[in-house]
This record gives structure tokens, C-alpha cells and sequence, in this order.
């Protein structure tokens, strides 16, 4: 089988680690990986800060870029949703991209049908759903499924998991303070948990949880760690 | 009547709401901050955190009980949008049958374009009554439109009899809850309330008051029964209203309401136009999906109807004030109509990690929360700080849309005035739409994009921590470290 992979802005250029460990898990199960090059933002932020005239010609990039997929698979909930959910509004061209879009988690489950896909991580983690998984995917158990298959690792009930983090794109800026007492919230709820790790398959939120982390003093104690990354990791080549 | 015309019959909306903007009277006060100014400060004020905290948390966890209880809720929530989506798209229609229908049963319905017009009603109402005292059930329509303040300027006193609005009135504050609206205030501060205050407006606290809710309850119910006995006048709002019967409904927990209802001689009812439905059958929806949604009560405990007048029982004379001010431009808006659905319950409020940290008076609105962020700059326009500052008062989490029991797309609506708000431009705007256009620029050019990434990563020694610039973020949260190549590169370099 053949994907394309979106590994998204945020990840291309500051998280790689995740896009990478997309590609190895994806291949190690068997599939082939395409990186599409023309593919950069799919426009979310501009979108949902208002500004639908600038978000138009990065929708038309990314529908071309992804052209003749039947699937294309990406390490974010929340530009998922953004394909899935509002790509409609640009035209039929752009409807059509997003049920060929899957969340990673969706793609291991409802495609490829594994629950098991032979990482292991022998860590305690708590895991942060994150609003767009959650509420506009409906990613549902999915992400817990391939969790709880991991070897070694142990996971435990976040409290207020589905609660929003506070990072909301721009919000973040806009609300700095709102924001900040959201983010805060979730790291002491995260570490009441006692885990060691908080995963999410968002690299948005986990900047910014990362970033409340890093400022409350509590890393590496608990650290942020995508759930792409956990389940490319293997007994072989574990992830430190 | 033209094809986008849906709302109040007989009015040209443009024109009467710049009258009433012009009044001062639905207009946001010039003086209010924008939500992230506003919010600062209540985000720092533990004890108001802690508060609303609890507060908010209990209730959710008690309506998620109540609304699971119910095998059809998602029925019951569909049949609710439907019901007030059809109501709203023949709105002209109701509101001539419920005028006719009111009128023919002894009642009086008065038109008021906006908030300045309906209070200057009011007021003559009641000066012919003679009276200078009336008293009020929750309403808040009557809050939105500021009457007990139009009447204070014209030597009329108005009482507040709901717990929770005495509170706030007795300490001269502010609502902050649709439902609740002193859900800001522990019992402890209302003890102190009522034992300095109660005597300036009536009945004094009994002494030694002490902060027990069977105390306080007590207190209460001996300053406002005398209010009750002495009134001739009441002022209502109502949750919904019967085209086909042209009766009205209040739903309540008190019976502090039902008091109002009976006693007075007069009767003014004060509603927005929003709230009639077609027939007596669609109240069925909704006296199940409000008072779960609200108090997750499987019922309210009082529900009143009344209809015109009848001679010998309740009121002798009735009038209904039919409110716009505002509601029939946002029915002219396809996307943001959808608010006008809304049946007040404040389950959005209960669940949004937004309203729980900055409280309700950060929206500079009688509405606050999601709903509030998206109905008050629709009624009022997108003109003030704090109004330009609501769409934006939302992460888009969505956990409004997903409780609102008439299917309220809340973040739809938020973005969509976003839309609107950045449309209009202003100096922040425009510095965005500058920053926008260029990010843009760049991300449509991926050779462009990866030179700039390749730069960023290769002079990543050089970032600070904190980049200038960044400000807001950088505050309270420090940016992730520069990886030493982007995904791009490492696609290039191994796979291709
Ligand atoms: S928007 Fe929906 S949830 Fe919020 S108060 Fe209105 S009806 Fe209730």
C-alpha cells in the first residue's frame, strides 16, 4: 500500500523526530511512504483567525500536492480536521481531499487494522486526547487501543483528559493569559498522574504543554512525547 | 418585506439600531476593555478561580448525569435546532399570530426596535399604574436592555426576587452567569452582603446571621415576602412564548417568579422576539431539554403559564413589550442566526476552560461565555474593544458545541465573525493581515520555506530563549528548542 504522508508545518520544521517516526512506523508495517514536496501549511491557522480570502491558496496547494493519493495519512488531529471538516467550504475540488485524509491512529485502526504494532516503550504515560481528536474527529478510543498494546509501557488515567489544553492556535497569543492557566491545568493534572511522559498525537498542543512544562520547572520529570514517536519505538531501536 | 427580512414585522432594523446605539443603551460601554485585559485580571484572582472552579465543575458533572438518563437525547436535541430553525425562518409570521393571539386574550403587545424604546415603554407602564416600586423575576432581556437602571433614572425602584439577582443587587455588582449570577461569590461573601446591605433596600438581616444556606435561604425569604405582599407592579421576561395560544412560560426553581406572576395587579413582560414558538406541542422539547441542560433537573420546579388576563385570577392587566435590539440583523446572517436558537441554559458557560478562568464579567456583556462571545457582538455590532475582543475570546475547543441542547455551532459562529471582525481592519488587523499574507507568501513557495527552515536550524545556536517578538507566548511558556534539520531535509538526505 501506498500513502502520502502530511507531515505538516509545525512538524516539518519543529518537530522532524515526529514526521520521522511516522515514516519508519508506517514502513515497518508494511507501507509505502510518499513525501509529497509541494505540501507546506493546510491553512488552519489562517482560517480560524479569520482570514478565509489567505487561507484559500494554501487549501488549492494542498489539494493539488496530495493529488491522486488514496490516502493520506498525518501526525495531527487538528490539521486532519481542518481537511476533513472545512476543506468543504472551498469547493468540490477541496471536499473530495478530506475523507481521503486519516489521522495517523485512524489510518493504524480503521485501514490497516492493527492495534499491535509492535513498539515498546517501558515508560508510565498519561495521555491528552486534544479538542480536535476528540470532538471533531471522533478519534474515540483509538489512540488508548494502540497505547495500551505497547510493550512495557504502563498507562494511566489523565485527570480533566478531555479538557482543552489552552493552546487554540492563535488563542494562544491573543488570550496569553487564559491560555497560560489552561496550560498550567493540564500539566498539574498531568503530573498528578504520576507518568512520566504526557503523549498526545498533537504537536501543537505539545509545544505548548511542553513549553508550561519547561517554565513551571517540571521537566524532564514529566516530558511531552508524540504518540507517533512512541509506537515507532522498538525493543531494537528504542526511544530514549 | 424583502427576501432577508426575518424579523420583527413593520421595522426597517438599520436605522433603529443606530437610535438605539445613539441612546446609549445596547451599545457596550466605551470604558470596558477588550476580553484578554479584562480577563488578566480575574485569571490572577485565586479565590474567584476557586469559586467558579467548583462551581462549573459540579453542575457539568450533574448535567452529564441528567442528559445521559435520557435514551433520545440526541433526538431531543435534533427536534430542538429544528423547532426554533423553522420558528426563526418564518419569524414575521409568529410573532403577527402571537400578537393576535395575546391581544385577543386580554393582553397588550408593544413593538420596541431597541433597548431605549422598550425601557422608555416600561416606564410609561408603570408611571400609569401610579406605582414607584415594582419587582422583577430573572429576566435577561430586561438586564440586556439595562431597565432597572432606566427606571432608577426616573424614581422607579425595581426588586430583584430571584436569590441569586438579589445577591448581585444587594452588593452592587454585576451578574457573571446566565443561570447563576452570583456563581462568583462563595456563601460566605453573601453573608456579609446580606447582613450590610439587606436594610438599605428593605428588611434588614436577622441578627447573627451566619453563612448556612437554611440561614441565608431564611433571610432572603423574609426581605422579599414583604416585597411581594406590597407590590402592584411586576416585571418578567419569559423562556418561551405560544404563537398559536399567546401564552407566556416562565421556568424556575424558586416559585420566587410565580410569586411576581400572581400578586401584582400589573403585569409587564419584557421578551425577546426570539423566543416565541409555533404551538403548545413544542413546548414538550423543550421542558425536557432545559432544566437537564441547566440545573440537570429532570424538571424544573415551577413552571408558569399565563395567557391575556382573566378577571378575579393573577394580574388584571397584561403587557407583553416585544424586545429586537439587534435580533433581526442577526437573523439577516445565514451563519449567525443559529445563536438565536439559544434557550439560556448556560451548559456552554458550565464547560468552557475559558469562561472558568477569566469569570463571567470579562465579557463585558449580560451574556457571557461561548454564547456570549458570539451573541453579544451580533447584537451589539463589532464596533467597541470588547466586542472586536469576543470572537477571540475561544481555543475552539468545542466542548460548547458538543452540550448546547439546541446544536449551537458556537466555534462555526466564532470563526465566522472572526471573519467579520478581521475583515473591518482596525491598526492590530491589519498588522495581522500584513503577517498573514506573507506567512502565506512563503508557504506557497516550499524552496522558499525550506531555505528560511534550513536557515532557522542552522543559526539555532544563536536563538535566545525567549525570542523578542514573541511576547505573549513567551510570558508564561518557553518555545521548543530549533531541531538541527527540518523533516524536509531529512526526507531528502534518507529517502529520496
Ligand atoms: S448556547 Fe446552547 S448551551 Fe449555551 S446557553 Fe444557549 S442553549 Fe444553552
Amino acid at each position: 500500500m501506498r500513502v502520502a504522508l502530511f507531515v505538516t508545518c509545525v512538524n516539518d520544521a519543529l518537530y522532524p523526530a515526529t514526521g520521522v517516526a511516522t515514516v519508519r512506523l508506517l514502513e515497518r508495517l508494511g507501507v509505502t511512504v510518499d513525501f509529497p514536496a509541494a505540501q507546506t501549511c493546510c491553512g488552519q491557522p489562517q482560517f480560524n483567525t479569520g482570514y478565509r480570502a489567505e487561507t484559500a491558496p494554501l487549501v488549492r496547494r494542498t489539494v493539488r500536492a496530495f493529488e491522486g493519493y488514496e490516502y493520506v495519512v498525518t501526525p495531527s488531529g487538528s490539521c486532519a480536521a481542518m481537511l476533513r471538516r472545512h476543506y468543504g467550504q472551498f469547493g468540490p475540488e477541496a471536499a473530495e481531499l478530506g475523507p481521503r485524509t486519516y489521522e495517523l491512529t485512524e489510518f493504524l485502526v480503521d485501514v490497516l487494522g492493527v492495534t499491535d504494532v509492535g513498539a515498546y516503550y517501558p515508560h508510565r504515560v498519561t495521555y491528552h486526547p486534544s479538542c480536535h481528536g476528540l470532538r471533531l474527529l471522533g478519534l474515540g478510543d483509538r489512540p488508548r487501543r494502540l497505547l495500551e498494546a505497547v510493550k512495557g509501557l504502563e498507562l494511566v488515567e489523565l485527570p480533566g483528559a478531555e479538557e482543552c489544553c489552552g493552546f487554540g492556535g492563535t488563542f494562544a497569543v491573543k488570550n496569553p493569559d487564559v491560555s497560560a492557566a489552561m496550560g498550567t491545568d493540564k500539566v498539574r493534572n498531568a503530573l498528578a498522574s504520576w507518568a512520566g511522559v504526557l503523549c498526545g498525537a498533537d504537536n501543537s498542543c505539545l509545544m505548548h504543554l511542553g513549553g508550561t512544562m519547561s517554565r513551571m520547572g517540571v521537566l524532564p520529570r514529566l516530558r511531552p512525547v508524540h504518540l507517533a514517536e512512541i509506537l515507532a519505538s522498538t525493543e531494537e531501536e528504542p526511544l530514549t | 418585506m424583502s427576501g432577508t427580512f426575518l424579523g420583527m414585522p413593520g421595522f426597517a432594523s438599520g436605522a433603529r439600531r443606530r437610535g438605539a446605539a445613539e441612546n446609549g443603551n445596547t451599545g457596550a460601554d466605551p470604558g470596558f476593555p477588550a476580553f484578554p485585559e479584562a480577563a488578566h485580571t480575574s485569571v490572577h484572582d485565586e479565590r474567584l478561580r476557586g469559586n467558579l472552579r467548583h462551581a462549573t465543575h459540579t453542575i457539568r458533572d450533574k448535567r452529564a448525569r441528567a442528559v445521559a438518563e435520557l435514551a433520545d437525547w440526541a433526538e431531543l436535541r435534533e427536534a430542538g435546532r429544528r423547532i426554533k430553525d423553522r420558528t426563526l425562518r418564518h419569524l414575521d409570521r409568529y410573532l403577527l399570530q402571537l400578537e393576535e393571539a395575546v391581544t385577543a386574550a386580554g393582553g397588550t403587545v408593544h413593538w420596541a426596535a431597541d433597548a431605549a424604546e422598550a425601557n422608555r415603554i416600561v416606564t410609561d407602564l408603570i408611571r400609569e399604574t401610579g406605582e414607584t416600586e415594582v419587582v422583577k423575576i430573572k429576566s435577561m432581556a430586561t438586564q440586556e436592555i439595562g431597565l432597572n437602571e432606566a427606571l432608577e433614572a426616573e424614581g422607579i425602584r425595581a426588586y430583584e426576587t430571584d436569590l441569586a439577582e438579589l445577591i448581585v443587587q444587594l452588593g452592587d455588582d454585576r451578574p457573571s452567569h446566565i443561570l447563576v449570577p452570583a456563581i462568583h461569590r462563595n456563601r460566605g461573601e453573601i453573608r456579609d452582603i446580606f447582613r450590610d446591605r439587606m436594610g438599605d433596600w428593605g428588611r434588614a438581616a436577622p441578627e447573627g446571621l451566619t453563612d448556612t444556606p437554611a440561614d441565608l435561604a431564611e433571610a432572603a425569604r423574609l426581605h422579599l415576602r414583604e416585597k411581594f405582599l406590597r407590590a402592584k407592579v411586576a416585571v418578567s421576561g419569559a423562556n418561551f412564548m405560544v404563537a398559536e395560544t399567546g401564552t407566556l412560560v416562565v421556568v424556575e426553581s424558586e416559585g420566587n417568579g410565580r410569586m411576581c406572576l400572581t400578586l401584582p395587579e400589573t403585569l409587564i413582560s419584557v421578551v425577546g422576539i426570539e423566543k416565541v414558538v409555533p404551538t403548545w406541542r413544542d413546548l414538550e422539547v423543550f421542558l425536557q431539554t432545559l432544566p437537564r441542560s441547566s440545573t440537570a433537573e429532570r424538571m424544573n420546579p415551577y413552571t408558569s403559564m399565563w395567557t391575556g388576563t382573566t378577571d378575579g385570577d393573577g394580574p388584571s392587566r397584561f403587557h407583553l413589550v416585544l424586545l429586537d435590539a439587534g435580533r433581526t440583523d442577526t437573523l439577516a446572517d445565514a451563519t449567525g442566526r443559529q445563536a438565536l436558537r439559544c434557550i439560556r441554559c448556560s451548559a456552554c458557560l458550565n464547560v468552557c476552560p475559558v469562561y472558568e478562568r477569566a469569570g463571567g464579567h470579562a465579557y463585558g456583556s449580560v451574556y457571557p461565555g461561548p454564547i456570549g462571545a458570539i451573541l453579544t457582538p451580533q447584537l451589539r455590532g463589532t464596533e467597541s474593544e470588547i466586542d472586536a475582543s469576543l470572537p477571540y475570546a475561544s481555543s475552539l475547543c468545542g466542548a460548547c458545541y458538543e452540550v448546547c441542547p439546541v446544536a449551537i455551532d458556537i466555534p462555526e459562529v466564532l470563526v465566522h465573525l472572526r471573519e467579520r471582525v478581521a475583515a473591518r481592519g482596525g491598526p492590530g488587523h491589519r498588522l495581522e493581515r500584513a503577517a498573514i499574507k506573507a506567512a502565506g507568501w512563503v508557504l506557497d513557495r516550499p524552496g522558499v520555506l525550506a531555505a528560511g527552515e534550513r536557515l532557522a536550524h542552522r543559526t539555532r545556536a544563536l536563538h535566545p530563549g525567549n525570542v523578542p517578538g514573541a511576547g505573549a507566548w513567551t510570558d508564561s511558556r518557553d518555545l521548543p528548542e530549533m531541531p538541527a534539520e527540518s523533516f524536509r531535509d531529512w526526507w531528502r538526505k534518507n529517502r529520496t
